[in-house]
């Protein structure tokens, strides 16, 4: 783990539907620069946590706080798209959500909305062509380009996105993410159903991500040949709560993690 | 042969009307999935600002047509998007996430209430509009039977035609259009990546409301004659013209308007005329039973 402030410091996390506690006084912090895992069985708390951190749900209880380069941002006092257009937290989803009937190089250039609305005086000048218009459209343009390049999508640009193989999808979504240009990416489980090499692609896309754009990363996934490969630091949570913290090695050796993962040990020589 | 061409030419015009109110509710439907019932309330409203501008004009004294026009249009393109946004704002967005038939339940109440506002407003009594656009070409002529095209309905199928691909190229090109077909296609995505998914839903009503209202303008030109009724059987026949086409595509909807026109047209010309909103409506039926999904749309596959 490097030193240095957290971009992301979770507090005391608590997300309650009715009775169930589906997140359960969860903190943690993640860091600029670094891949952190969220892994857990299922039902832990994964996605409830990312739902919270996107705004689709309010938390019942606890603090998330951005260390934005602008200023800071508590996370659960905005409204959804604040999340993504000012906080600059960008997802993608374990299902994976593209626009279907968008094409490759759309879904990469809807996602620079905010920018270009910004640039382009909200569609205003852009009915007349204005320059600043396409200049910006031009950046933008030049945004999703580099980001095809780099998931080597370039020759399917036109293509609509739900004509593309799912191990594109995957990469298209990801890609997708990065044009908002965000500080802080989540990913969901983005290594599901992807064949070993897809899956090596993918490692190496984080990898990638981390070290060129040096912003933080949030992993949810199950796939623990990735989590060990890339991440450099792993939470684990089991119903809710947090049970161990730590580097690959660290956590792997953690008594709480092996039980919660493999059930409790017979206590047959006791 | 005349006779027919006549109608035909009558029809294309009349749907031109239809089509451009049932951009609106395409469009609203395609955003919020929603049917936006009183989206014939802003065409008469529009019908109405036309109106009212035009006897202001008068009394302050401009009377050159193509100038009164010209203000007519941009009074009733600045005065509807008004009424759609606030529609929008005060009645719909609150209900968003509710049950689609509060939200229906909700146009209807809207519906009345455009209705019985403006009929205390401005009284039930018929407004009558001197004709402004006079003459036309001959097209054809067979035996004393004149086929004509008027001035007036050129004006209606370019003005229509021209608003048609401006805004086609809004939805393909724009920024803006980027932005609706993301929330169309998944708007809590679209929320992620930053779309201000409230604001894009504005301006979907804005822009249709801009339609009705210039379709309002046509109506009140072509007919010469308004009430605040009028919203009512022209919004259901643009809902139609909607479903027709299939609802949630943009050439769906003027297609469908044109051949509501057409039908309404024809079956004057040859059945009756007092059955014409039974022909429109039967075609409703017919489609809703037969091809629910219109004739331009692509039927819905259940996201797993």
């Amino acid at each position: 783990m490097s030193a240095g402030p957290a971009l992301l410091t979770i507090d005391h996390l608590t997300m309650q539907f009715g009775g169930l506690v589906a997140v359960d006084d969860v903190s943690l912090a993640a860091k600029d620069s670094e891949i952190t895992a969220i892994i857990g069985p299922n039902g832990a708390g994964k996605t409830t946590m990312f739902n919270c951190l996107t705004g689709f749900y309010k938390p019942s209880v606890g603090r998330m706080l951005l260390d934005h380069p602008n200023r800071p941002f508590y996370l659960e006092r905005m409204e959804g798209f604040r999340i993504a257009s000012h906080a600059g937290v960008a997802r993608t989803f374990q299902n994976i959500r593209l626009f279907p009937k968008m094409s490759v190089l759309e879904n990469l250039i809807v996602a620079q909305h905010n920018k270009l609305m910004r640039a382009s005086g909200f569609t205003v000048y852009g009915l007349f062509g204005l320059r600043g218009y396409r200049s910006a459209e031009g950046e933008a343009v030049e945004l999703a380009k580099y980001w095809l390049d780099r998931i080597d999508l370039t020759a399917k640009a036109d293509w609509d996105a739900e004509s593309l193989p799912y191990g594109d999808q995957r990469r298209l979504e990801i890609a997708r993410a990065m044009c908002t240009e965000p500080v802080l990416l989540c990913l969901d489980e983005p290594a599901a159903g992807l064949n070993p090499r897809e899956s090596a692609g993918l490692n190496e896309l984080l990898l990638f991500i981390r070290d060129e754009h040096k912003i933080g990363v949030l992993l949810i996934e199950h796939d623990m040949k990735v989590v060990m490969a890339i991440a450099d630091h792993i939470v684990v949570l089991d119903y809710g709560r947090k049970i161990s913290d730590g580097t690959a090695d660290e956590v792997r050796r953690d008594p709480a993690v092996i039980r919660a993962y493999l059930g409790e040990e017979e206590e047959d020589s006791t | 042969m005349a006779y027919f061409v006549q109608q035909v030419i009558n029809g294309m015009t009349l749907g031109m009307i239809y089509g451009l109110i049932a951009i609106g509710y395409t469009m609203v439907y395609g955003i919020i999935g929603m049917i936006n019932f009183a989206h014939g309330e802003i065409f008469m409203i529009g019908a109405f600002a036309a109106i009212i501008t035009f006897l202001v004009l008068g009394i302050v004294g401009i009377t050159w047509v193509p100038l009164a026009l010209l203000l007519m249009l941009m009074v009733t393109m600045i005065l509807t998007p008004f009424y759609g946004w606030t529609l929008e704002r005060v009645a719909y967005r609150p209900l968003r996430g509710s049950p689609r038939l509060a939200a229906l339940i909700t146009a209807i109440g809207m519906s009345i209430f455009l209705q019985n506002y403006v009929q205390l407003l401005q009284s039930a009594r018929n407004k009558p509009l001197q004709p402004l656009v006079r003459g036309g070409v001959e097209v054809m002529r067979e035996g004393n039977f004149v086929v004509s095209l008027s001035y007036m309905q050129m004006i209606i199928i370019v003005v229509t035609l021209v608003l048609m691909v401006v805004f086609s190229l809004i939805i393909a090109r724009t920024r803006l259009g980027r932005a609706q077909r993301a929330c169309e296609q998944d708007r809590d995505m679209a929320a992620l990546i930053g779309v201000d998914v409230d604001r894009t839903i504005s301006l979907t009503f804005v822009m249709g409301a801009a339609l009705a209202g210039v379709a309002g303008i046509m109506f009140l030109l072509y007919y010469g004659v308004i009430d605040f009724f009028i919203g009512f059987l022209a919004g259901i026949k643009a809902f139609t013209a909607a479903v027709l086409g299939g609802i949630g595509s943009l050439p769906g909807a003027m297609l469908g308007g044109i051949l509501i026109g057409m039908i309404e047209a024809l079956w004057s010309g040859y059945f009756s005329v007092e059955y014409k909103d039974v022909a429109a409506f039967s075609i409703l039926i017919l489609v809703l039973i037969f091809r629910p999904t219109g004739l331009l749309g692509k039927p819905d596959i259940e996201k797993v």
